[in-house]
């Protein structure tokens, strides 16, 4: 009889758990092969991956070709190694034209200055542990205006009429005025509808609904085809303008809707209290009723954002030449035709890139703001 | 000199301050303003529209919609050609674009859900699969993947000379369209369609019964295999008694063509491929939201009642799930069916791209075309959400 040790009650060490239930091999038992629908369910999706994946990473990079003239030397690259590739070298040779459109050459430096601007406006406003923000804030006032004159000239420096605009600077700039814009005539809109106005909440249903209910592409066909009728005869209007107007409108009546959404979920006795303070209906939303609302609306707010953000790639169905215009433009020479899918490919990852910053931000600031008990 | 009230204090101001300061008045004074300034605009902008209409001798009437189109669709679900008036072509646009609107919802809510469920897989692998695809769905704009896969499809698929056969023969795919033999329908089929018809009507009635009978009871009848059974198994037993009222074009090829069959266009397949997909990865970030918003103490609690872990998904989850995700569901049905007019962009023959599109282009009737396009919108748009309401209506928790 072997000697064994004896313990107290409770005194007994703890003794380490069966090695398959901790480390790769306990985490692979418990995620992977868990149950036999478990087991299923990944011996299909390993089968799936291995069909798509390597597939697509050989088109996409090991394939590829990355240096060349034309669609030609691409296709002789390829046939040498005896494989079907993607033809990034296109890319690389019209990537000026992806990101300025068609913004003359020697002016170029002020777009890159704009968005050198744009990103330096935008910090102070998205972070509030920066140094003098203060300062920062009151440039983050004044950089529109100085990026709208570097873009459009004027004053000093040659005029850029706003059809050579093209590219990722359009969608920018579409974007970040739609995003700009809509915010504060959303929020108008939402307390309109809220109003007790019968007159106001009346017109502002009566707008945000229409506008809910129409696609953004045939309000744009409205702007290109029947804005002009409106209008006193003999005026005309700048098409870009034209579209940064109804872009805000449309992403406005949406960002009514979220702001709604947050100012319902505000229980009453905080308007109430505001009222007992003898607060004035301006002092009261924007002191008490908007921070709060607007703070349970940001999810919404910023999904709102990333959907007008996608919906600027609409403009090219009337005649803007945003990236995916310029490049369908540029596929129409004969030394790149049939390139189609590598300039889908690359623009998705613009988006791709550009929205999911957005959301992250949104995480981290919904993240920031919890000041409730987050379970 | 103390003893001076609030009131007197108040009645020293001038009239004017007090009217001017006052609630009523001021309510009154704005509602009228924004009224007044809204028919300002309103007259402005008609007026501008009239004075621009009559100089360059244009007037406002519906009058073309009844002169020849003069082009072609491709997809026609009614009779129409090129000599059919431009409101004939409309209809063809309305219908292709419910057409869309109807397979796509119906694809992306069956997709929506089930990726839904499986990005809350206990599965790693599946889950982040899901995961990095619905996150690179959802942040690529719609219009890029419908030209993808409309790209896809027309750049990589065969020509119908070497098409790429599916299923014996059943199936073609070619960059010219999908080709399926088309079922040709004889008198007998009415039977079938009659009893599909009272299948439906029993098993409404038989989960009626069902229900009381458990109430009263406790007992549970198998109500899904039932309604199954009904549904599917009598139009079955009918179609096969009624002699096979039913028999089949196939698609055949005929010089550079496909003849005969039932052909999906690629600007059909893509669209619909393409809106489906989108709006399902929404869909599936919204039903695992509702489904996480039901605290898991409703499942603990139903296990506690010795209920099965598959019934508590149907009798206590779902039913509770549903109630948060129908509002968001429903305004993803509305989104889809407002994406779908970027058929424009692949050719594909909506509302959009046939009235607002060609035969304004013909005609040059901008005003008449874009207001006809605006209203049908409008109207779809109303119908689907006054649905989605009535719905969420009879969904809603019944509170004391």
């Amino acid at each position: 009889m072997s000697e064994q040790q004896s313990y107290e009650p409770g005194k007994h060490p703890d003794l380490p758990p069966p090695p398959n239930m901790v480390g790769a091999i306990g985490w692979i038992r418990e995620n992977l092969l868990g149950s036999t629908t478990n087991i299923v369910i990944t011996i299909v999706t390993i089968y799936l991956l291995y069909t798509i994946l390597p597939p697509m990473i050989n088109w996409l990079f090991i394939n590829a070709v990355f240096e060349g003239a034309s669609r030609d030397e691409c296709r002789a690259v390829m046939a040498e190694a005896g494989a079907q590739g993607a033809c990034w070298a296109f890319i690389g040779q019209r990537f000026q034209l992806f990101v300025y459109g068609f913004y003359p050459e020697p002016e170029r430096w002020r777009v890159n200055l704009s968005f050198i601007l744009m990103l330096a406006a935008l910090i102070p406003i998205l972070f509030d542990n920066v140094p003098y923000r203060k300062w920062g804030l009151r440039f983050s006032m004044i950089a529109p205006i100085v990026i709208c004159w570097l873009l459009i000239g004027g004053l000093g420096l040659v005029s850029v009429p706003t059809d050579k605009f093209g590219g990722f600077m359009l969608t920018l700039t579409i974007g970040v005025t739609g995003i700009v814009g809509s915010l504060p005539i959303g929020i108008v809109l939402a307390l309109g509808r809220q109003s007790h106005l019968p007159a106001v909440r009346l017109v502002c249903v009566a707008f945000i609904e229409f506008i809910r209910g129409v696609p953004l592409i045939t309000l744009l066909f409205v702007a290109s085809t029947m804005l002009n009728y409106f209008l006193p005869p003999g005026t005309s209007f700048d098409l870009l303008l034209r579209v940064l107007i109804m872009v805000t409108l449309f992403a406005s009546a949406y960002i009514a809707e979220v702001v709604r959404g947050g100012l319902q979920a505000l229980p009453k006795g905080q308007t109430e209290a505001a009222d007992a303070m003898g607060l004035k209906y301006w002092q009261s939303m924007r002191l008490i009723i908007l921070p709060q609302a607007l703070k349970i609306s940001i999810p919404g707010i910023v999904n709102t954002f990333i959907g007008l953000y996608k919906d600027t790639t609409l403009v090219i169905i009337i005649g803007l030449l945003d990236p995916l215009g310029v490049g369908r433009a540029s596929l129409a020479d004969t030394k790149w035709q049939g390139l189609s899918t590598e300039v889908y490919v690359f623009v998705a990852l613009f988006f791709f890139v550009s929205c999911i910053s957005m959301a992250r931000y949104s995480l981290y600031l919904e993240n920031k703001l919890h000041t409730g008990h987050k379970r | 000199m103390e003893a001076t009230t609030q009131q007197s204090l108040g009645d020293r101001q001038p009239l004017w301050y007090r009217v001017l300061y006052d609630k009523e008045t001021r309510s009154i004074g704005i509602q009228v303003l924004t009224i007044s300034l809204l028919f300002a605009f309103f007259f402005y902008i008609i007026h501008n529209a009239m004075v621009n209409l009559e100089a360059i001798g244009k007037g406002y009437s519906f009058d073309f919609l009844w002169e020849p189109s003069n082009y072609d669709i491709s997809q026609h679900l009614i009779d129409y050609s090129s000599r059919s008036p431009h409101w004939r072509a409309a209809i063809v646009g309305i219908l292709n674009t419910l057409l869309v609107a109807v397979t796509g919802i119906i694809i992306a809510t069956v997709v929506g859900f089930v990726l839904g469920v499986l990005r809350l897989s206990h599965n790693w692998l599946i889950n982040r699969v899901v995961y990095v695809y619905i996150e690179y769905v959802r942040n690529v704009p719609v219009l890029l993947h419908i030209l993808l896969v409309h790209g896809i499809i027309v750049n990589t698929l065969p020509i119908p000379k070497n098409a790429m056969m599916a299923f014996e023969g059943t199936l073609f795919l070619t960059n010219r369209g999908f080709y399926t033999p088309k079922p040709l329908f004889e008198p007998g089929m009415w039977a079938v369609l009659i009893a599909f018809i009272v299948g439906i009507g029993f098993t409404i009635w038989f989960k009626k019964y069902a229900k009381k009978v458990q109430d009263a009871t406790g007992k549970i009848y198998p109500v899904f295999m039932i309604g199954l059974g009904a549904t599917v198994g009598l139009p079955i037993i009918v179609f096969l008694l009624s002699g096979l009222p039913l028999h089949w074009d196939y698609p055949e090829l005929q010089g550079f063509n496909f003849k005969g069959g039932l052909v999906l266009r690629p600007e059909f397949v893509a669209l619909t491929l393409a809106l489906s997909l989108y709006t399902a990865a929404f869909i599936a970030e919204i039903v695992r939201a509702g489904i996480q918003a039901i605290s898991h103490g409703q499942t603990e609690a139903a296990h506690a009642l010795g209920i099965k872990p598959n019934r508590t998904m149907q009798l206590v989850i779902i039913p509770q799930a549903l109630r948060v995700i129908i509002p968001p569901l429903s305004s993803q049905y509305l989104n889809l069916t407002k994406n779908s007019s970027l058929a424009i962009a692949i050719g594909y023959m909506d509302i959009v791209a046939t009235i607002g599109g060609i035969s304004l282009n013909q005609t040059g009737r901008e005003m008449e075309c874009m207001t006809i396009v605006l209203l049908l919108y409008l109207f779809f748009s109303l119908c689907i959400s006054g649905f989605m309401n009535w719905y969420n209506k009879r969904m809603k928790l019944v509170e004391r």
